[in-house]
């Protein structure tokens, strides 16, 4: 068992979790925060992303002790009170979204896609949401709504 | 259609009412909810193909840590415990009846697939369930495997009852007619093709988790379901055999479907009956190497076409020969996808006096093939629009121009194909048109010239395409060998504050059911949107319902739930009409208020709704109090979507990719409800075509191991394999639902895997290429390219 200590959305938590933890896991299972999550178990379709230390990473690659001390950012911790974070309501105002399960990876992944490159191209976008995938969208207005989303968020 | 004329009613991009939870992570997925004290189940799967099992040794693993139970197929026997059940099956050509091999919940004495469920180690946690699983010794004798469909018959036999590995032999049509337009055909235009084999994926893998209730005699199943009622009525009358009252079935959030959560998996009926014999909840999430081997697949025929043409280039004669994979097993609707929806399409959009087809359904030892996004539409408009192509070719037309004089004329409706279907209405010149100038096909060939001029070969494909949806009706269905009737039930339920919450049969699984369905009952009775509760997935809330699929739910969902609202507001009327002492037919119902004709007379309709409550002032001796309606909807017929869709690629002959680099469709869904919705249903679909004719491809290896059992190796549409789509529509509504709706979440799907293969046939044509199979790989595609240069230089 690990002692792992981290900040998840602002909170400092803490619990003690088999060594083999992932820190999806940690997320879902120990914290109860299941909007991250797991779509495959190769590490390819990005159900999974959140921001650790405000980098966007698969959390089903990554060991929860591996997190130790970091702060970690799920799709719970984005939106200010009632209010959603510009890039969801980007993905609200141009029907990025379907089924909802690829959705808060796809957030996450986009946010911090526009945090690297505030104004992408469409080819941009394309290629940095490579490593998501989303079955239910054809991802038109995906990148419609990363457009949106980058706009909002002063790109 | 212009966006917000009408506010949040029919016809308006309303953004939609589900987003919210969805995107702040509150969603509920099956896989989310935890019960207190549950357990854990982990599969251990056949690593086989096809073998007997000999021995199963499981002491070692019950004395694990943690271990709670472990059930093999023996333990279900003795419990009386059945298997999923075929829900339609056909007669044979012969007379005879569709062979039905039992399918237990885990293998009893052989496996026949691999993946297939052999043994249920159950356990605290998942970790200590899959280390128990370890110590499982499985004695196998192994058996040949059955893999290439094409000699599936001369095999070894996989069941019993199913001699020569054949399920049915079904055929439809004048076989006789046929053969004579053929003989006396001016061209003949043959093909052969194969609708590759796919595996729907989902992103959310299927997950139930049951939980048993000692003190009523009573089960909870929470599952990753598109039609709870029917996932109830299968376990429990078929597999339990417990009354259907003892088992409440929820769907709530589901992570997509496209058909494959249809079906009732052994894996829920698992856990449902594990749940009463540990007296725990039970919980089973599939990762998704699960799903890869063990959801239904789709598609995997071989078709040989041949096609009639006279003097004039006119069609008169079409036979198909199909050779259908049904797999190791038969799912739910793994009969009827290959045949009745599959056959009667085969006249596609065109006038085809004589049309015969043979359907054989193969066993196989793969996993089990059904239903997935079009089901038997995609394999119908695959070859018929393929066939279309190379017959322009052959006779050397406008493919374009081929299809519109072959189209049915927009006077001829309805239409009576010679396959069964009558088409109630449709007019296939104008999205053709439209699409062709969305395109710019007019401009196409300076397009070919300029990417030649890069060294890319550039080609154009179309598609027109005829569907049906909405499965119907059942008196007909029934007498094709249906089990389950197809109508869809609707209540609802206005609150004494004029609030409105609407209980549909119908199931959402990203189609946005809770926006479109909203709005349609904002509309009629003119009541805010915000105040619509749309309410599904909860066997113990709906009345009955079968689900959605065959993109039924808003022509036969949204249907029943206008009838729903139309009784509503006749009651309404007669209450309105009491309250303010007129006859009941001068009271007039508009924008939400009851009037008296020619009068100032009004009543809102949260008025009404009050008093059918707070009944001091009512008409007792007409009405009960209350205002709650229901309707069951049974369709008259099918609905048939129609439309064109235009590929465009250009191929790297160094690389042999094929890029998709435009995208242009006209659909007739009929009337629409929310326009922003549909174009999200057809982008989807256009990507799952796209995804079947360039990149998937479910392949198992002469063993019968499943090669692409992972992301790694089926490859998934991503982003930067697609375009923007331009997608456009034109209308005739349907004749025969109140809302004019035909559903459009499948068109996408059906119409594009052929757009896409006749436009890399097109780029290639140059070479001297004339076929292609799916998926268009780059390899695949090199080396057509290659093979042609070489013939050429010889
Ligand atoms: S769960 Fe698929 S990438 Fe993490
Ligand atoms: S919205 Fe369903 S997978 Fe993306």
């Amino acid at each position: 068992m690990t002692m792992v200590n981290l900040t998840l959305n602002g909170k400092q938590v803490s619990a003690d979790v088999p060594d083999n933890t992932l820190l999806v896991t940690f997320i879902r299972e120990t914290m109860g925060l299941t909007g991250t999550h797991v779509g495959c178990d190769t590490s390819q379709c990005g159900a999974c992303v959140v921001h650790v230390d405000g980098e966007s990473l698969k959390s089903c690659t990554m060991l929860a002790a591996g997190a130790e001390g970091a702060s970690v950012t799920t799709i719970e911790g984005i939106a200010d009170g009632d209010s959603l974070h510009p890039m969801q309501q980007a993905f609200h105002e141009n029907h990025g979204l379907q089924c909802g399960f690829c959705t808060p990876g796809m957030v996450m992944s986009a946010i911090e896609l526009v945090q690297d490159n505030p104004n992408p191209s469409e080819t941009e976008i394309r290629e940095g949401l490579e490593g998501n995938i989303c079955r239910c969208t054809g991802y038109h207005n995906i990148v419609k709504s990363v457009q949106a989303g980058a706009k909002m968020m002063g790109g | 259609m212009p966006e917000g004329s009408i506010k949040d009613g029919i016809g308006a991009s309303v953004r939609r009412k589900e987003d919210k939870r969805f995107l702040t992570g509150s969603g509920r997925y099956t896989a989310d909810i935890t019960r207190p004290g549950q357990l854990h189940v982990h599969f251990i799967r056949s690593v086989h193909a096809h073998a007997n099992i000999k021995a199963i040794r499981k002491d070692a693993a019950a004395a694990a840590e943690g271990v709670v139970a472990i059930f093999t197929g023996e333990d279900v026997a003795a419990d009386g415990i059945g298997g999923p059940i075929c829900g339609w099956v056909v007669t044979n050509r012969d007379g005879s009846p569709t062979n039905e091999p039992p399918h237990p919940i885990l293998a009893n004495g052989a496996v026949r697939y691999v993946g297939d469920h052999v043994v249920a180690v159950i356990a605290e946690t998942l970790e200590q369930a899959m280390n128990a699983a370890e110590l499982v010794e499985i004695d196998y004798e192994v058996l040949a495997p059955v893999v290439d469909l094409a000699h599936a018959g001369s095999g070894p036999q996989i069941h019993e009852n199913v001699p020569g590995n054949m399920y049915f032999d079904f055929e439809l049509g004048d076989e006789a007619a046929a053969a004579a337009a053929l003989d006396s055909a001016a061209t003949v235009v043959e093909l052969e093709v194969r609708n590759n084999r796919l595996i729907p994926n989902a992103m959310e893998p299927r997950a139930a988790l049951a939980e048993y209730d000692p003190i009523d005699d009573s089960y909870t199943l929470f599952t990753t379901s598109q039609n709870p009622h029917l996932t109830r009525l299968v376990i429990g009358a078929f597999m339990l055999s417990i009354p259907e009252s003892k088992l409440r079935v929820v769907a709530p959030d589901v992570g997509g479907g496209f058909g494959s959560k249809i079906y009732v998996y052994p894996e829920e009926a698992v856990c449902t009956w594990a749940s009463k014999k540990l007296q725990r909840p039970v919980k089973w999430t599939a990762d998704r190497s699960e799903s890869f081997l063990a959801d239904a697949h789709g598609r995997d025929h071989i078709n040989k076409v041949r096609m009639a043409l006279d003097k004039d280039n006119r069609i008169t004669g079409l036979r198909v020969d199909t050779v259908a994979n049904i797999g190791s097993y038969l799912s739910a609707f793994s009969v009827v996808t290959p045949t009745i929806l599959h056959a009667p399409l085969l006249s596609g959009c065109y006038r085809i006096p004589a049309i015969y087809t043979n359907v054989k359904g193969m066993a196989t030892t793969t996993a089990p093939v059904d239903a997935y996004r079009g089901a038997g539409r995609p394999e119908a408009t695959y070859l018929l629009e393929r066939v279309m192509d190379t017959a322009a070719r052959q006779v050397g037309m406008d493919p374009a121009e081929f299809r519109r004089m072959n189209f049915i004329p927009k006077d001829a409706f309805p239409y009576q194909t010679p396959v069964a279907l009558q088409y109630d209405i449709g007019d296939y010149e104008p999205p053709l048109d439209k699409a062709l100038e969305m395109i710019d096909y007019k401009g196409f060939e300076a397009r070919r010239a300029e990417a030649a001029s890069r060294g890319k070969y550039r080609g154009i494909g179309l598609s027109s395409y005829i569907e049906a949806c909405g499965i119907a009706p059942s008196a007909v269905a029934g007498a094709l060998g249906a089990r389950v009737g197809l109508y869809e039930s609707a209540t609802v339920r206005v609150d004494p504050t004029g609030t409105v919450n609407v209980f549909t049969g119908t199931h959402s699984h990203g189609q946005g059911h809770d926006t479109t369905f909203a709005q349609i009952v904002a509309d009629k009775l003119g009541v805010d949107i915000g105040s619509v509760e749309i309410i599904h997935g909860d066997s113990d809330r709906i009345p009955f319902g079968m689900g959605s699929y065959g993109s039924r739910s808003l022509a036969v969902g949204g249907a029943a739930i206008a009838k729903a609202v139309d009784k509503v507001i006749e009651k309404s009327k007669i209450i309105a009409a009491h309250l303010m002492e007129a006859a009941d037919a001068d009271v007039v119902f508009a924008d939400g208020k009851f009037t008296v004709a020619g009068t100032d007379n009004e009543k809102g309709f949260g008025e009404i709704a009050l008093a059918a409550y707070v009944p001091h002032n009512y008409p007792h001796d007409r009405l009960e109090p209350g205002l709650e309606e229901t309707a069951f909807y049974d369709p008259l017929n099918f609905t048939y979507p129609s439309g064109t869709h235009i590929a465009e690629v250009e191929i790297d002959p160094s690389t042999g990719v094929v890029e998709l680099v435009d995208w242009a469709c006209c659909d007739d869904f009929g009337n629409l409800i929310n326009p922003m919705i549909v174009e999200g249903q057809v982008h989807g679909g256009i990507a799952q075509g796209v995804g079947q004719a360039l990149l998937e491809n479910a392949h198992y290896d002469e063993t019968g191991q499943l090669i692409t059992a992972s992301y790694m190796d089926y490859c998934m549409p991503r982003a930067d394999d697609l375009p923007n789509f331009k997608v456009d529509y034109t209308v005739t509504a349907c004749t025969h639902n109140d809302l004019g709706v035909k559903g459009c979440g499948e068109a996408g799907a059906i119409a594009s895997p052929p757009a896409l293969i006749n436009a890399v046939i097109d780029a290639l044509a140059p070479l001297g290429v004339t076929d292609m199979s799916m998926p268009a790989t780059p390899e695949k595609v090199w080396r057509a390219i290659n093979d042609a240069q070489t013939e050429a230089a010889e």
